[in-house]
């Protein structure tokens, strides 16, 4: 088992994951521990790529806020020295920064800076292999994604080989709020649970603490980006948000 | 030269090191059901039989192989074009719009998704939605919709909803991001109609093999007037009519040459990348953030290209140079007006090139065979803003 499993494993109740992009603006791992002290249980830090295909409107917007002050996977390693949190640090971003960083030479910053997961938005199974090898060579997890729409065997597979916990897509869809809870949210929340003992954390469309508290009836835990990317926009207080979520979800 | 050049792809769709599949999972099992249904159908005669009277009685093929007398006689070349102006919509990108939208239909799928840039794809998607009767969704960068008013208004007329995007460089590059995004909220019943030799495996092989029929033809036409072409020059943007020609002549000794435009000449610029769905050559920055191309022509406006180009490139096998606007525009005046042929501003690479090169690269007394593959009405009005531009500039 992945320390990062272990870790999510250990968490007593269910997972609280936000999502920020790292270099939004200056305050960025302020927001990081912001979101620590007020109970994440992880962190994911996005690293902004100028064609981000499964990022809606607010996400999208971040990465072109972080990208316009010149932020590069560089500038979000070095601001990540100074991160003074305990919970594990997860990076998501898109292959192709990744591919011209290098793959050993990318998996090697990641691990220096305290990263212990990776969640490659637009690295299917098929093509993670050579990635994943110089990853886990420097001891960092490539987490995969389940989307709605993946069959059962396909399912499977991606469970058996995702490493830290299974990123499961709520909705067919870009990353952003909704109006509603997706019934597809718990349904691919169950069907990942039903095949693999790893964490479960359902994530896209989660967009209130009452859709986080819903959905942990069914995943281990919830990750949530654009309320607070959308938080971080308005600049109102990401503690008071991960508060709202974190009392969703104490335990009873 | 060896009959493999051009060959099908590997299992996971990689041309030598290039193409793959690289989107994300909620997408992967569409492009899985794709290769599925375009494998099956492509080896079923009926199929190709009913794409084959489409493309006969629906769009007018084969379209021609002319030969330029005129232009030869001034460059000392043999100058033989091939006339995919003729189509029906004035592009050649209706052949492969009609492939996929039978496919869709085999598939059962209600509704066409496309990106594009100049507006020649998404008329001729809009057009054949029309035909099949299938809804129809088209996604087109600002800067685009501007530059091409008319083309905006033909896709609305035939029933289609045109998108403007406003993200990014606001062209091709960006309308292929927001396509993505809207397919994969609608993939259940919507066919994403790629409009070039772009994307996750299978499009550039599929989209190729929809567009061989350029060069299929034209090999045949070329034997029947008793040449053998030298060159075979085409534009490149992602690549589609060049993809389609070149597999007419992939196993000949011809030299092929894809023209980029010079604001987006992926090859010349030599980094591998990952984009919309396939590895290939790609403009980015040290940290591989995407680059926006910069070009006259909004087909062309576009930072990669083709893996099988790529591919190409690597062995050899083609070259990919490139020309500039202002050789671009020059070549649209000399053959209006020494054929009588107006090629849209993406074809008028390829003349720019071949205008170029005589007596350089391309030695008198060669036979060269042109992509003319479209017309240039939809750019009259663009090409008079600059043609009178350029004359207050001297």
């Amino acid at each position: 088992m992945t320390v990062l499993e272990a870790t999510l494993n250990a968490v007593p109740h269910p997972i609280l994951v936000p999502y920020i992009t790292g270099g939004v603006d200056e305050h960025w791992l302020d927001y990081v521990h912001e979101a620590v002290d007020a109970g994440a249980d992880a962190v994911e830090i996005g690293i902004p790529f100028s064609d981000p295909v499964i990022d809606g409107p607010v996400i999208q917007a971040a990465s072109v806020r972080a990208l316009e002050r010149g932020t590069t996977p560089d500038t979000i390693f070095r601001d990540l020295d100074r991160y003074r949190g305990s919970v594990p640090l997860v990076v998501m971003t898109y292959y192709n920064l990744v591919h011209r960083y290098g793959h050993e030479a990318f998996a090697q910053r990641l691990a220096n800076s305290g990263v212990t997961g990776v969640v490659l938005a637009d690295l299917p199974v098929e093509e993670a292999t050579e990635w994943t090898q110089a990853a886990d060579a420097a001891g960092v997890v490539t987490v995969l994604i389940a989307a709605p729409s993946t069959p059962d065997d396909r399912l499977q597979h991606i469970c058996d080989q995702s490493r830290g916990f299974v990123y499961a897509m709520g909705v067919m869809g870009v990353t952003g709020e909704r109006a509603t809870l997706a019934d597809s949210a718990s349904v691919i929340a169950k069907r990942a649970k039903a095949a693999t003992g790893k964490p479960v954390l359902v994530g896209v469309g989660v967009s209130t603490p009452e859709n986080a508290a819903t959905l942990v009836t069914a995943a281990d835990g919830v990750i949530i980006g654009a309320p607070v990317m959308r938080r971080i926009a308005a600049g109102g207080s990401v503690a008071a948000l991960i508060s709202e979520f974190r009392t969703a979800l104490a335990p009873a | 030269m060896t009959t493999s050049a051009m060959a099908p792809p590997s299992g996971r769709g990689f041309f030598g090191g290039f193409g793959g599949r690289f989107v994300p999972e909620p997408l992967m099992p569409a492009c899985l059901e794709l290769e599925v249904a375009f494998r099956t159908a492509w080896a079923d005669p009926g199929f190709r039989a009913d794409l084959a009277a489409l493309l006969r009685d629906y769009t007018g093929r084969p379209t021609p192989v002319t030969e330029c007398h005129r232009l030869s006689e001034n460059l000392g070349v043999r100058v033989l074009v091939k006339r995919e102006d003729l189509n029906h919509t004035g592009s050649h990108k209706i052949n492969n719009v009609l492939g996929q939208a039978l496919l869709a239909r085999c598939m059962g799928k209600r509704r066409l998704l496309a990106e594009t840039g100049a507006g020649q794809h998404g008329v001729a998607t809009a057009t054949v939605a029309a035909l099949l009767g299938l809804d129809c969704v088209v996604y087109m960068g600002e800067v685009d919709v501007e530059r091409q008013r008319l083309n905006v208004f033909r896709m609305e007329l035939l029933g289609a909803t045109v998108v403007p995007v406003s993200s990014g460089s606001r062209t091709l590059k960006d309308s292929v991001n927001e396509a993505l995004r809207h397919w994969v909220a609608t993939v259940e019943d919507t066919h994403y109609c790629m409009g070039s030799v772009l994307g996750p495996h299978p499009y550039p092989w599929m989209v190729r093999e929809f567009q061989r029929v350029i060069g299929d033809e034209a090999r045949h036409q070329c034997a029947e007037l008793g040449a053998a072409p030298t060159h075979v020059v085409a534009c490149v943007g992602g690549g589609s009519n060049a993809a389609g020609i070149f597999a007419g002549f992939a196993d000949t000794d011809a030299e092929l040459v894809g023209v980029e435009a010079a604001g987006g000449a992926a090859v010349g610029g030599n980094l591998v990348g990952v984009v919309h769905g396939s590895k290939s050559m790609l403009l980015q920055d040290s940290y591989g953030q995407v680059l926006e191309a910069e070009s006259v022509s909004a087909g062309l406006d576009y930072p990669g290209i083709g893996p099988e180009h790529a591919h190409l490139a690597e062995i050899g096998r083609a070259t990919y140079p490139s020309v500039t606007d202002d050789e671009v525009l020059d070549a649209v005046r000399v053959v209006s007006q020494t054929e009588g042929l107006i090629p849209a501003l993406e074809s008028a690479h390829a003349f720019a090139y071949l205008l170029r090169e005589v007596g350089r690269s391309i030695p008198r007394g060669s036979t060269v065979l042109v992509n003319l593959s479209g017309r240039g009405d939809k750019d009259m009005e663009q090409i008079s803003d600059l043609l009178s531009q350029r004359k207050e500039a001297q």
